[in-house]
């Protein structure tokens, strides 16, 4: 079983998000990396840019595979992670660290909530036959 | 363990290329020749000559003879690769498609000029609608993907004509990608419909998404699993009574010349490839020729222009108002006309026909064969073309994709792999009709070989293949750091 | 039946195998009520020799550029095709291979396939070339639609001077995700760049313009480049590659997407197909790009080696979102151009654009010294020029054919405005004798 802390929040797509003050940080879950293999390529929003909860808002890539990337909560992009075009690896070597990809100021306090806890999150991989 | 043969050749014409070299000869200009600069305006003119090779011809002759032998194919290799109807590619094809008359015929030449050409392409046109039953043919499409383009386009400028506005168009989970890309091309939402067990259509599934929104339901037959759709009359009476059209990718026509016929199961449009079916060379990735068939309904949306006979005159026929448009600048892939023209005057009805039978029988002597030691995805009997299951190697350690590198040290090119993507591990293989009992034997030895080494001595398939120029490839560094051109290492 | 190797006694061994009596067993899910229930009217199989016979036959009604003298251009030209490319692209490991799904035994094309690459962006002056597409029209489409995709606009302006069956092609295209095209005029046979300008705004996903265009004029690429960039467009341009031993790359001119028809470049004419679709972009844009991409790795002991890379942009990938339905690219007409290309090389791509210019001047010289017939626009043009007749363009055609001259394009049925006028092509393989006959003719025609 792949990691999952226990003190970030999870999505049905594999994002997990982590608060840090007002702010939340977002990226994929080990378990999504490991299902992908070798990232290659990731396609993130413009800093600025204005994200809708459950709606893509870019894509990872594999040599064989594509996956959207799916906010977690609705907000403004104010930081993306400049490493990852040249180094997308990180998302495989540590993507509950250096292969984040966004910083997000969240719009609605009530986003929050609708994430999955780590407990529901492991729960819902072994359910779905993760 | 280590690559095993002579040390690969490992050069790049750009490589082999010394300033001064030539392998081309012009004669003096006959004409009195001004300086470029004064015909034309000199900021048009290249200010820094392209960096292109400079070599003798028998260079380039060992060159390209040398990188030729780093590749199999059908001429050297059994090539059992799905969907694709690897088969034997006729050489007087070849001889055909160069006489002058064809290979040397600039597209814009007059009609009158050209009748023979015209006439080899109404009677193609004639011979394909024969045998897919439909009323006209289209031999504009320049490839399979451009077939269903076009066919995907027909279909919604006859929606229009009747003012209808339908916006889906209905694709199995079993289908080739192009299927999907080529309808989203043509402004549809595409809506993926699931398959049983077995690779069939799911009924169910099919008819709860058949609304009124619906424009089209698009499949290929026999299915991506080797298989006759069983029911494929039915949902063809079932989308036609909610409104919807029903199209055939002709990708699997091998498999049922002169059994049955697209128009006669029910189909409004289906596609031919005729790299696949008619014998056409696929020559490392295309040129292809997707020819389009229709039923009369859909005639007046045919791409431009029209090829017609007025008593024994050939022509174009422009005025087409309803037109989809033209999917290519001439008139369709004419060389390769050339080539299914004379391949099906080679083998007429009764070939044809025999065609499909020894295809049939070669894909369900295999799976035979092959069904002890591999699993099947679905039940035979099959068409042309079973798919196995490498699922029972992976538990062992071994995936679909070793065992196609193992193949290719035992002397045979790879079945489609990972294709179609709801058969876990699959091995796609589509033997045709034109491989001997002898090879068919010998492929079959080689995977059961494979099975058994699985077993045994899975290290020789993790390490192969070792008998290749190269050995496995890094894909991630590919796609991580694209080196897309070669160019000059910086010199002292 | 010569490609059946399979005789009834191994037919039946097989049978046995498969524990079924007959083939008829094998189709049994083939509904009975669809079944075909007499053989298909064809014509009958023909023996070898008797084929040939019928098809030469077929072949002989065709006025083909050995037999006459070839004017003709509008997309398709007789440009010379060096010996060593037939023999070499017949080798059955190139002809009877396909896409290199594996790699390792598939070397051969992908090496080709990365010189392609690399010659096409040399020649274009741009970062990457693709595999290849269809054809030069095809591949002006993928350039429109893929400018829609990098700047989410929707409308394009399409400069008059585009081939208008590219322009056709386009059109076919564009209607699918319903955008839009507006039409630049070219009254003096080149786009005008103040109209063009009025033409761009924020909507303008790129101006799209060929050079030389369909009327052999070279167009004002650099100021295109600039409004369309102004304006936060792309500059898409189709270039015939080999005119740019002679002109200037439209990378070096401010293109970003260049396309083009490589048909010149050794394929042969072949009633106007297989063709080559010629296709490359600014490396920014490299994500963005339909089709196939020959990529440079390693294997797993360090030898180099070429792979299919960046397969996700790919319809086998992404299916509905893909950058294309393009599944194949034209690898065999591509490795024809590539052998072309090394042949001719850096010195003799030069001169056949060289003796192509001096040549289609000369033409023109000496044809509009005929009474009644002139150039019927006044912008510089490469190797083909627009003539305005005094006579029907067609008669003029159909009396020549008679003479074994292929005399050039009517554009009646391209274009009416242009329906007094006739296209000339005239490429290196013209001699003076050739051109200085259809000269005679032309006169006699329309006295």
């Amino acid at each position: 079983m792949s990691s999952i802390p226990s003190d970030l929040r999870y999505t049905r797509e594999h994002e997990w998000a982590k608060q840090e003050g007002s702010r939340v940080r977002v990226g994929i879950t080990a378990y999504a990396q490991e299902q992908l293999g070798d990232v290659v390529f990731v396609e993130l929003p413009k800093v600025g840019t204005k994200l809708t909860a459950h709606k893509t808002f870019g894509v990872v890539e594999s040599v064989k595979a594509v996956s959207d990337l799916f906010a977690p909560i609705s907000g403004e992009i104010v930081e993306i992670n400049a490493d990852l075009p040249n180094t997308p690896q990180l998302v495989n070597q540590d993507p509950y660290g250096r292969g984040w990809m966004l910083v997000v100021a969240p719009s609605s306090a009530g986003d929050w909530d609708q994430l999955l806890t780590a407990e529901q999150y492991e729960q819902f991989l072994s359910e779905s036959g993760h | 363990m280590e690559r095993q043969g002579t040390r690969a050749y490992d050069k790049l014409i750009f490589e082999i290329s010394s300033p001064g070299r030539i392998a081309y000869s012009l004669p003096d200009s006959d004409v009195p020749e001004r300086p470029l600069g004064e015909l034309l305006p000199r900021e048009q003119l290249r200010a820094k000559p392209a960096e292109l090779p400079e070599v003798s011809e028998f260079d380039i002759v060992r060159h390209y003879s040398r990188l030729s032998q780093m590749n199999y194919g059908v001429d050297t290799h059994f090539y059992p690769l799905g969907s694709c109807t690897m088969k034997y590619n006729p050489k007087i094809n070849e001889d055909m498609a160069r006489l002058a008359g064809f290979g040397r015929l600039h597209p814009m030449t007059p009609a009158a000029s050209a009748q023979g050409a015209l006439q080899l392409m109404y009677d193609l046109g004639l011979a394909l609608a024969e045998i897919s039953g439909m009323d006209a043919v289209s031999l504009q499409p320049a490839a399979g993907a451009q077939g269903e383009l076009s066919g995907v386009l027909m279909i919604r400028a006859y929606h229009r004509s009747r003012g209808e506005k339908r916006t889906k168009v209905l694709i199995p989970d079993s289908a080739h990608g192009t299927n999907p890309a080529s309808t989203a091309l043509a402004g549809y939402e595409v809506i993926e419909v699931k398959s049983d067990a077995e690779g069939a259509v799911d009924l169910g599934d099919l008819e709860r998404h058949l609304g009124p929104d619906v424009a089209a339901f698009m499949i290929t037959v026999p299915n991506t699993l080797g298989n006759f759709e069983p029911r494929v009359v039915e949902i063809a009476e079932l989308c036609h009574a909610k409104g919807a059209q029903v199209y055939m990718d002709g990708a699997n026509l091998n498999a049922i010349l002169g059994i049955t016929r697209p128009g006669d199961l029910g189909f409004d449009v289906c596609h031919f490839n005729l790299h696949k079916t008619f014998t056409t060379p696929h020559g490392g990735g295309g040129p292809g020729s997707g020819p389009v068939g229709i039923k009369a309904h859909l005639e007046p949306f045919l791409p431009t222009p029209v090829i017609v006979k007025q008593d024994d005159t050939y022509g174009f026929d422009w005025k087409r108002p309803k037109s989809i448009g033209k999917l290519q600048a001439f008139w369709g892939n004419f060389g390769m006309l050339v080539r299914a023209y004379t391949y099906i005057r080679t083998m007429g009805a009764d070939g044809l026909r025999r065609v499909s039978e020894n295809a049939v029988l070669n894909a369900n002597y295999i799976m035979k064969r092959l069904e002890a030691h591999y699993d099947v995805a679905a039940p035979g009997p099959c068409m042309h073309e079973c798919v196995l299951s490498a699922r029972r190697q992976k538990k062992l350690g071994v995936t679909a994709m070793d065992v196609a590198k193992r193949l290719l040290d035992l002397g045979f090119y790879a079945p489609s792999t990972y294709f179609p993507m709801i058969v876990e591990e699959a091995l796609m293989i589509e033997p045709t009709e034109t491989e001997s009992k002898e090879t068919l034997d010998a492929f079959c030895d080689a995977m059961i070989q494979i099975a058994r080494e699985t077993e045994t001595d899975p290290r020789v398939i993790h390490a192969a293949p070792l008998t290749t120029p190269v050995r496995r490839l890094d894909q991630t560094r590919a796609a991580r750091e694209p080196a897309l051109r070669w160019s000059r290492p910086a010199g002292p | 039946m010569r490609y059946l190797p399979t005789t009834p006694r191994e037919q039946k061994d097989m049978l046995a195998t498969i524990g079924v009596s007959s083939i008829e067993d094998l189709l049994v899910r083939v509904p009975a009520k669809a079944r075909l229930s007499r053989p298909l009217a064809l014509p009958p199989a023909l023996a070898e020799m008797d084929l040939v016979r019928h098809l030469r036959a077929m072949a002989a009604k065709n006025a083909d550029a050995d037999s006459t003298v070839c004017f003709l251009g509008a997309g398709s030209y007789d440009h010379d095709t060096p010996s060593p490319i037939n023999h070499l692209v017949l080798r059955g490991e190139f002809f009877t291979a396909y896409t290199p799904y594996q790699p390792e035994a598939s070397q051969g094309t992908l090496r080709t396939i990365y010189e392609y690459q690399t010659m096409i962006a040399e020649l274009y002056g741009m970062d990457v070339a693709n595999a290849s597409m269809y054809d030069g029209a095809s591949s002006l489409a993928e350039a429109a639609l893929m400018a829609h995709a990098v700047t989410g606009r929707t409308d394009f302006v399409l400069a008059r001077g585009v081939n208008p069956l590219y322009r056709r092609v386009v059109a076919t295209y564009v209607d699918g995700p319903g955008l839009k095209l507006r039409e630049a005029a070219a009254p003096d046979g080149i786009a005008d760049p103040d109209a063009v300008r009025k033409l761009v705004g924020g909507k303008t996903a790129a101006v799209i313009v060929q050079s030389p265009n369909f009327y052999g004029c070279l167009e004002n690429v650099r100021a295109l480049a600039e409004i369309a960039h102004a304006a936060g467009a792309l500059l898409i341009v189709a270039a015939d590659p080999i005119n740019l031993g002679v002109l200037e790359a439209p990378g070096n001119l401010g293109a970003d997407i260049v396309v083009g028809e490589g048909q010149g470049l050794g394929v042969p004419m072949s009633f106007g197909g297989p063709n080559l679709g010629v296709f490359a972009a600014r490396k920014e844009l490299v994500r963005r790009i339909p089709g196939r991409l020959v990529g440079a790795t390693v294997d797993l002991e360090g030898a180099r080696g070429f792979v299919l890379t960046l397969q996700t942009r790919e319809q086998h990938i992404r299916r509905a979102k893909a950058t294309s339905n393009i599944c194949t690219n034209v690898a065999l007409c591509a490795l024809m151009a590539t052998i072309y290309l090394s042949t001719v090389g850096k010195q003799g791509l030069v001169r056949v654009g060289a003796l192509s210019t001096a040549k289609a001047h000369y033409a023109a010289e000496r044809l509009t010294k005929i009474p009644g017939v002139s150039l019927r626009f006044p912008a510089p043009f490469f190797k083909e020029f627009l003539l305005k007749l005094p006579k029907s363009p067609e008669r003029v055609v159909a009396k020549l054919a008679k003479q074994g001259i292929l005399a050039g394009v009517p554009l009646r049925d391209h274009d009416r405005t242009l329906r007094d006028c006739l296209l000339v092509a005239v490429t290196e393989k013209r001699t003076r004798e050739e051109i200085d006959r259809f000269v005679l003719a032309l006169e006699q025609a329309v006295a």
